[in-house]
């Protein structure tokens, strides 16, 4: 069992994608590279939220192939955004009914993400209202209650300045070694992939470039 | 008196509630769709700026009379033509108000952006639910513009509605219109009471919109 990703193709006019990968259902993979290196187009595709041309398999279901193409509200993903991830008119409080609402019955429970992410506090706030580091504990907060069979997060860190990021990275590392979810994690910060992978893989320009030999699929074509 | 404003109020009324019924899933397609071709259709619909009012008068007058075609479904159930009537009148302004529903609609959905949708969407939101939870609420400036502008200027309509209207009292009879009549016969009195009371008005509802605008967007951030 694992996510297979297998995407090929341009995705703009100067820039193509070209990577097979297979990774485990488990623990905390990073996609680290500089800025165009086409991990952001990856999460974005295991999302459901940009169609690319491959195949996207996620244990034994299919999410992309040639003919289907599940759309992100039907793969039960969570996705933390670089910033702005609330919904602007809607209460820290009101987020995370939006996504408890709409999910199916799962591991995590209100009180406990609540706490455990320090959100209480935040509850009756607007998004408007709160500090970087504040918007994305609740964004992975909401993100969770939505009841995820994969967490994909898209440099969560990278619009946080250094003390806020230094938190944050620490309360990111324990969260993800309680949950029972694997997490994709995409950052461009050596550190930030140090700390908190338990693998990565190094993109460049679209291709892999190196990465845990475990991880790499050669492509059969 | 009385039923000359009734009338006038009426007209506005009706074609605001329609338009905006109507106005809504264009707007949302002119907003969301990528391929220019969507500006011929954003193009029709602002003809109405900038056409003299009498050209689409004219046309909807040609189009809703006994020899037209499009009034030959209707001619079993006894109605001729819907020229000189009040429902006569409520399609011309349709046409006429058109762009100042569409306008500010599209505008707004334009506004915001594509990231909450995609939030909206991991967290299982389908496209009818987002619309509904998501652009309707973020875009709710849009209409209140959009209504208090179709309201206004469907008031102010003269052209349209002395080519299809006729000026029938307690039918097709408006302000406008009636204000045209007590300057034919020099009855400048009068005709000063309507036009004050129109600017008054325009005044008053261009004033409501700015501070509930203003009151909103306080909230919001």
């Amino acid at each position: 069992m694992n996510l297979a990703i297998s995407l090929h193709g341009p995705v703009s006019r100067d820039f193509a994608i070209d990577v097979d990968l297979a990774l485990p259902l488990t623990g905390v993979t990073c996609l680290l590279g500089p800025s165009g290196s086409g991990k952001t187009t990856i999460l974005r595709a295991l999302a459901g939220l940009e169609r690319r041309h491959g195949t996207i398999r996620f244990g034994d279901e299919v999410w992309q192939d040639q003919r289907h193409f599940v759309p992100a509200h039907r793969r039960r993903v969570g996705y933390v955004f670089q910033g702005a991830g609330l919904l602007p008119h809607l209460s820290v409080a009101r987020n995370l009914d939006y996504a408890e609402k709409r999910a199916v019955e799962g591991p995590f429970a209100r009180e406990a993400i609540v706490e455990a992410m320090g959100v209480g506090p935040l509850l009756e706030r607007m998004p408007g209202r709160l500090s970087g580091g504040e918007t994305q504990r609740a964004a992975l907060a909401r993100a969770l209650l939505s009841q995820p069979r994969l967490l994909l997060m898209d440099e969560p860190l990278s619009a946080l300045d250094g003390a806020a990021r230094a938190g944050l990275i620490d309360e990111f590392a324990r969260t993800f070694a309680e949950i029972p979810i694997p997490v994709v994690y995409v950052t461009h910060d050596e550190t930030e992939a140090e700390r908190l992978a338990s693998r990565c893989v190094r993109l460049r320009g679209g291709r892999v470039e190196s990465a845990d030999p475990a991880l790499k699929v050669v492509s059969s074509s | 008196m009385d039923l000359v404003i009734r009338t006038t109020a009426e007209l506005a009324a009706v074609t605001t509630i329609l338009l905006l019924i109507l106005a809504t899933p264009l707007a949302w397609w002119l907003a969301r769709a990528r391929h220019w071709s969507k500006e011929v259709v954003g193009a029709l619909v602002s003809l109405p700026l900038i056409l003299p009012p009498t050209v689409i008068g004219f046309y909807v007058l040609v189009a809703l009379g006994p020899e037209s075609p499009l009034m030959a479904p209707l001619h079993p159930f006894g109605i001729r033509t819907l020229a000189f009537t009040f429902e006569g009148l409520v399609i011309g302004s349709l046409f006429y108000s058109l762009p100042f529903a569409v306008q500010p609609l599209r505008t707004a959905f334009e506004l915001i952006g594509d990231r909450p949708l995609e939030v909206a969407a991991t967290m299982g939101a389908g496209p009818l639910d987002r619309f509904v939870t998501v652009a309707m609420p973020l875009a709710r400036r849009g209409f209140l513009s959009a209504a208090i502008l179709v309201f206004a200027h469907t008031v102010g309509e003269f052209g349209v509605v002395l080519m299809i209207g006729g000026a029938i009292p307690g039918e097709t009879e408006v302000l406008s219109t009636r204000i045209y009549q007590l300057v034919e016969s020099l009855d400048f009195a009068a005709a000063h009471r309507i036009a004050g009371g129109l600017v008054v008005f325009a005044f008053v509802t261009l004033l409501l919109l700015l501070l509930v605008e203003r009151r909103w967007s306080v909230i919001e951030r």
